[in-house]
């Protein structure tokens, strides 16, 4: 392992670091993976911010039954752009394509990824694909839900062309940079950086690269049809030129099922990487939770059906979807099971990415064995389309997704940018999110269960508690998310020195100096270990 | 063939060198061929479902579908392709002058495919109406023969998406010719050129599926 340098305060550094370079062209027109990955996490923040926003909004307007504020257009506008803005600009690419680009190519130890140019062109076409977003407002906001369901979302007009168009630019970003990732992982391994050496976040990454090739090219082509559709009416999704609508399900859902997966899985490798690291234990059983991630990618791609269970499949066709839903639930366990006995007599501290990862394993379980309840037929031909199916993706999106989002920054941000955040802070911004994130959604799951549909601008008053406290708890996450991003810019702008390896890790990102230079290490690394090898040799 | 060598120094400038060689950039062609095949799957899953929903309808509407300009321009596709390995073997074998001759074919080819199809065969089916929205395509609609109308509508969905390829596909192939005029591709350097033709390949054989399902079944 190469030695990390050691840098007194007020001293010059005596390489140059990846920020070195100043000027906004120096930024626009960069080749380096480490730049890259700020730009993504930059615009997806952004975004993050945005949409919650949205959120906000509605959930104020539904605190009560009747008219708050909000027209009933006005509501589903704002949860279709919730959703649409949240998922592709946020959830999908804030992982791989923020973290994964700045550690990906230094933890297997190359000087960048493998096509540096398809890199930076792919960040463009994220900003590209994220404006023409924001421009299809001006031609009337789209009220169609994030799903495009047609036959509604068939015969819109230019907005909803556009919005396909933005998503498959989005689309074409996100595939480039899983292409980029497989031949990276392929070619650019360091000396002596065997497969069984990668670090979990690396295998996570690949299995999602995998799924970026595959799926995404199916949504492409359907919100191309979908966007034709609109403009051309060439007739295949809509029934009075004999096209399909179920047929637009089929061919969604064969993307945005395993699109699922594309959120969930790099945030399962932040997970073992996190959970080893503040155990100071080697991770349990390495290669089950590398396979399974390869496992869940693979069955994620035949159960896509299990959304249309109440869309007039044949029972067959149902039945087979259920049974293949329950089985992809087998690899996820596997994980779980492998991070608690990671932490089983480890020596666990409680730093602010390890009080996510806690709050990650207990919300995951919940949204992971409420997935069963929907897998099932009957119980889901009861349950569909209401806030139960809400609540059950809010816990396995946005509070697994998301809270290991926040891990990944509170872990990684001491290596991004040489400093540390405020503890206290970090953690009291911790708390707001994971009860405030309960109080939304735990209701939501108890009147979905009573019958309150999704989507629904107005209710009974017998839902009415369940809505009211669900708001008050949508405040407690706006207010704990602001904070966690104060504290986040704080550290960046104000933080006190990070040493190089504030964890003791023992994987390649933390035996480079904070923040990485230029080409991520001092001299060519060669490694001689495994990345959780905390027993054998101590990191610095 | 010459074993790709991982370079792994820095060159100096602002940026380190990366150079995955010409096994790294087969296998991420490789891999976006997978992607361009997938795109494409989207499509032939919808032909396959309308075709067994409106078996009747698909069959009588391959009546007004040209075998001969189909057939005339399946043969100049599988020659450019032809003429696209030539041009890899060239470059590999320092044949420079060759190189270009070949790459010069394979874009002259791929005009002549865009040529018919632009000029002669689409310009037909708009004059009958048998566009989306056509005069024709809504006849069909009206006698109730919507299975007719969707043939209409996929067979200018996937020609066209098809001849999009193939724009964008000459449009490289040009690039590559520009530069191989200026002596940049050899032996030691012929990787952009193997991967263009990797490219150019796909667009043809998606073409070889095309050409039944559109022009052959009956």
């Amino acid at each position: 392992m190469i030695e990390a340098t050691k840098v007194e305060k007020g001293e010059a550094r005596p390489y140059e670091t990846y920020l070195d370079k100043k000027g906004l062209m120096s930024w626009l027109f960069t080749l380096d993976h480490k730049r890259i990955g700020l730009m993504y996490l930059t615009i997806s923040m952004i975004f993050f911010l945005v949409g919650g926003l949205f959120a906000l909004i509605f959930r104020t307007e539904l605190m009560f039954p009747g008219k708050q504020f909000l027209s009933p257009y006005a509501h589903n506008v704002l949860f279709t752009l919730h959703g649409a803005l949240l998922i592709f600009m946020v959830i999908i690419p804030m992982i791989p394509a923020g973290f994964g680009n700045f550690f990906l190519p230094i933890m297997v130890g190359a000087k960048d990824v493998a096509f540096p140019r398809l890199n930076l062109m792919s960040v463009w076409l994220f900003a590209i694909g994220g404006i023409l977003l924001l421009l299809s407002l001006l031609f009337g906001p789209i009220d169609t839900g994030w799903t495009f369901y047609t036959p509604y979302s068939a015969s819109k007009g230019l907005n909803v062309f556009i919005v396909s168009l933005a998503v498959f630019i989005l689309g074409m970003s996100s595939i480039l940079t899983g292409l980029n990732f497989i031949v990276t992982t392929h070619k650019l391994r360091a000396k002596g950086m065997t497969w069984g050496r990668l670090p979990l976040f690396v295998w996570a990454l690949y299995a999602t690269s995998i799924v970026q090739l595959i799926a995404t090219p199916v949504l492409g082509i359907t919100l191309l049809l979908l966007g034709l559709e609109n403009i051309l009416k060439i007739g295949f999704f809509d029934p009075r030129l004999g096209g399909d609508p179920v047929l637009f399900q089929h061919l969604f859902w064969f993307y945005s099922h395993p699109a699922v997966y594309l959120m969930i899985l790099p945030a399962f490798g932040v997970v073992s990487e996190v959970v080893s690291i503040h155990s100071r234990k080697h991770i349990f059983g390495y290669w089950f939770i590398a396979a399974s991630s390869l496992a869940i990618a693979l069955i994620g791609f035949i159960v896509w059906g299990h959304h249309m269970f109440t869309a007039g499949m044949s029972p067959t066709a149902d039945i087979l979807f259920s049974f293949l839903t329950f089985f992809v639930a087998v690899p996820t366990a596997v994980k779980i099971f492998n991070w608690v006995a990671t932490m089983y007599k480890g020596k666990i501290r409680f730093t602010a990415p390890m009080l996510y990862i806690f709050a990650f394993l207990f919300i995951f379980l919940v949204g992971g064995l409420t997935g069963l309840f929907l897998a099932s037929v009957g119980t889901d031909i009861h349950l569909h389309d209401t806030y139960f199916v809400v609540a059950h993706f809010h816990f396995t999106m946005v509070g697994a997704a998301v809270f290991a989002i926040f891990a990944a920054f509170f872990h990684w941000l001491p290596k991004m940018f040489g400093k540390m955040y405020n503890e206290k802070w970090a953690k009291i911004g911790w708390f707001l999110n994971f009860v405030g994130f309960n109080l939304t959604f735990i209701p939501q799951f108890i009147m979905g269960s009573m019958g309150m549909p999704r989507r629904y601008w107005d209710y009974p008053v017998e839902f009415w508690p369940y809505h009211f406290v669900s708001t008050i708890g949508a405040f407690m996450i706006a207010t704990g998310v602001l904070i966690s991003v104060g504290v986040i810019l704080h550290a960046i702008l104000k933080g006190k020195k990070a040493p190089d390896n504030p964890w003791g890790g023992m994987s390649l990102e933390w035996q480079t100096p904070s923040p990485p230079p230029t080409e991520n290490f001092l001299k060519e690394p060669v490694v001689t270990h495994g990345p959780y090898d905390f027993g054998k040799k101590e990191g610095h | 063939m010459e074993k790709a060598v991982l370079e792994r120094e820095t060159h100096g400038g602002h940026h380190p060198h990366v150079d995955v060689g010409v096994d790294g950039m087969k296998f991420g062609m490789w891999l976006f061929l997978i992607t361009e095949l997938l795109l494409f799957g989207g499509l032939f899953t919808v032909y396959a479902a309308f075709h067994s929903l409106y078996l009747a309808d698909f069959k009588a509407a391959h009546h007004y579908i040209n075998v001969n300009i189909g057939f005339v321009n399946t043969l100049v596709l599988i020659t450019s392709s032809f003429f696209m390995a030539m041009a890899v073997w060239a470059t590999q074998t320092d044949r420079k002058r060759l190189a270009s001759i070949f790459l010069g074919l394979v874009v002259l080819l791929g005009l002549a495919f865009l040529f018919v199809k632009f000029t002669f065969e689409w310009p037909e089916k708009f004059a009958h109406g048998l566009h989306p929205g056509g005069k024709e395509f809504m006849h069909f609609v009206q006698e109730g023969h919507v299975g007719k109308a969707l043939f209409f509508s996929l067979y200018f969905t996937m020609t066209g998406l098809h001849a999009l390829h193939v724009i964008v596909g000459v449009g490289i192939l040009a690039v590559m010719l520009f530069f191989a005029l200026k002596g940049r591709y050899s032996s030691r350097n012929y990787g952009p050129v193997e991967v263009a033709g990797l490219y150019w390949h796909l667009v043809d054989v998606i073409w070889i599926y095309l050409f039944p399902l559109f022009y052959l079944i009956k």
